[in-house]
């Protein structure tokens, strides 16, 4: 899940009494299942809120470059450091189609930008954690890009017309993205002892921030009820976690690697696996700053878009010229 | 020398150009001044590392002594290493990265537009398969440098500096030698020194538009084809075998 505790504007959800006309008819035309176009009447509070989703969104598919480009130049062969880059390369791709998205709603991707280097839009928590070795590419195809799908799948459905459609072209990728994730870590769990204690290594770092991808527990989670009434968010978040670990655990089996978590255990009865919570301590840390990589994530975005700034201008400045020099030659003729 | 001996020379200094120009190229990822342009430069390194496993592969066939292109990546000294020095070049501002490249894509797409008609079947159709790829290389990196040399004052100081700063890296890529007199004698490669006209005819019209100034008298740096690099290409190296070095003989 790239977008995690996402603050839902308004007051609440209103019952029908409440609303005004349009805001029921609104209503009316989400619970038939139609999708919303850019064009078409919304509330200003459904508006703010797919703003911060998507824009939170795209933010984590450009700051995700970061942990896995870390990597690119250190690929152990020619054939997997071809994979990483094209799946970075997605990544961006990804990050560019949801600002489009984003821009539908009336905000510039610049915008949406500046507010992420000022501090008052967020990203993803999961990539404030570090890549310290080469199973750690495979343990982020495997963990963090498989919760992603597993909340992307379901937003395909999402009542917002193009940010929908952007998941369906996104979903696509994901899962080759996700595939390739797994080749590294059955490499890797399956080689040499150092191979072998790589991959427990990275699975021991990343299972609980994994699981913090989907954000806080039902109970604590307070911006959900709106959000769903208005299939913003299809699934609530213990259900997407508990669908992940589901999946994950067979796959992980399969590896030999052992959970970090010692509770997680089959539960007959509820048809799935009990596990334990992640610190919620430590998400709340991570997400006010204090995570390992929070500084350096941030100072790297800050710095390229500073020092990209004289790119922008000459660019802009040459297309500018370009755009005068045509119109004279349309004069002429 | 032998013909073989020759072929297996020069299909490293393209597998080793591309591989090092690939990994400079890898290490603007998430960095780049704007999302396309991140998309575009791991776009290009992705071609090039594609072309680098074509290149190497046929080398180590060449070779014959049983070494894949990995082997030939990751487990070389730099000694061994045959890639222009302009590539190692440490990539500097954007506009460096992006001169460097357009450098490079001139003579890469007239090279390769010459081994299109090679005597060797397996030169052409690797040259084949990157020409097309390297027609949208040039494209896109001469359209940048005329961007940016006819952009703002600053952008244009910029490239004005990028130009001068790697135009003595230049004259190597059209230095003939007796690996080339071997090749050309069977038809397999053009001598480089026959490109040197075509690339500053190719060079002078985009830096014309780019409202840039070609050095006059700039010195030649040369020995990459030959083995001799400046000090950049160990740090290269030291990170990009890493783990082949550190866990030798592990599958990946």
């Amino acid at each position: 899940m790239y977008a995690q505790m996402v603050k839902t504007a308004g007051t609440g959800v209103k019952t029908p009494d409440e609303m005004s006309d349009q805001e029921r008819a609104f209503q009316a035309r989400i619970d038939a299942g139609e999708k919303i176009e850019p064009r078409d009447w919304m509330p200003d509070d459904y508006r703010a809120t797919l703003i911060r989703q998507i824009g939170q969104h795209a933010h984590s598919e450009i700051v995700g470059q970061l942990p896995e480009g870390n990597w690119i130049t250190r690929a152990p062969t020619l054939e997997r450091k071809a994979i990483l880059l094209a799946k970075v390369q997605d990544e961006a791709g990804h990050g560019l189609y949801l600002y489009s998205a984003c821009e539908t709603l009336g905000v510039s991707r610049d915008e949406l930008i500046e507010m992420l280097h000022a501090g008052k839009m967020k990203y993803s928590s999961i990539f404030n954690y570090p890549t310290l070795n080469w199973a750690d590419i495979g343990a982020v195809g495997w963990l963090v890009d498989g919760a992603a799908i597993m909340n992307q799948v379901q937003l395909q459905k999402t009542s917002y017309g193009p940010y929908a459609r952007a998941m369906v072209r996104i979903c696509k990728e994901e899962s080759f993205h996700q595939r390739q994730g797994y080749s590294i870590m059955m490499k890797m769990a399956f080689g040499n002892a150092a191979q072998k204690a790589m991959a427990q290594d990275a699975l021991n770092r990343l299972w609980f921030p994994s699981l913090m991808m989907f954000g806080p527990p039902d109970k604590d989670s307070v911006h959900s009820t709106q959000s769903m009434a208005w299939r913003i968010k299809i699934n609530t978040n213990d259900e997407l976690r508990q669908r992940f670990v589901d999946q994950t655990m067979p796959q992980m089996k399969y590896l030999g690697l052992t959970c970090p978590d010692a509770n997680v255990k089959w539960n007959e009865d509820k048809g799935g696996y009990d596990y334990s919570d992640p610190d919620w301590d430590e998400f709340f840390a991570v997400l006010r700053g204090n995570g390992p990589c929070n500084k350096d994530r941030m100072a790297a975005r800050v710095k390229a878009w500073e020092d990209g700034e004289w790119v922008r201008d000459g660019l802009m400045a040459h297309a500018h010229k370009n755009k005068i020099k045509n119109a004279a030659q349309v004069a002429a003729e | 020398m032998t013909r073989d001996q020759a072929l297996f020379q020069f299909l490293l200094r393209l597998g080793d150009s591309t591989l090092i120009l690939s990994h400079r190229v890898s290490e603007w990822c998430g960095h780049a001044p704007v999302i396309e342009e991140d998309i575009a430069l791991a776009n290009t390194a992705l071609d090039l590392i594609g072309q680098t496993q074509f290149w190497l592969e046929l080398a180590g066939e060449v070779e014959g002594k049983g070494r894949s292109a990995d082997d030939l990546a990751y487990l070389r000294d730099v000694w061994d290493f045959r890639n222009l020095l302009l590539v190692e070049r440490p990539n500097g501002d954007f506009g460096k990265t992006l001169m460097r490249q357009f450098l490079f894509d001139a003579f890469q797409s007239l090279m390769l537009g010459k081994l299109l008609k090679s005597s060797d079947k397996r030169v052409a159709d690797i040259a084949e398969k990157a020409s097309k790829e390297v027609a949208y290389h040039v494209e896109r990196s001469a359209g940048t440098v005329v961007g940016l040399g006819d952009g703002t004052p600053q952008s244009h100081t910029r490239m004005q500096a990028a130009l001068d700063d790697l135009y003595p890296y230049v004259g190597e890529m059209f230095v003939s030698d007796a690996v080339d007199a071997v090749l050309i004698k069977v038809g397999i490669a053009p001598d480089p020194a026959s490109l040197r006209a075509d690339w500053d005819a190719l060079v002078g019209r985009v830096m014309q538009d780019a409202t840039l100034d070609i050095p006059k008298d700039a010195f030649t740096h040369k020995g990459g084809k030959t083995g001799t690099h400046t000090e950049h290409l160990g740090y290269i190296l030291a990170d990009m075998q890493f783990l082949q070095r550190a866990y030798p003989g592990a599958e990946w």
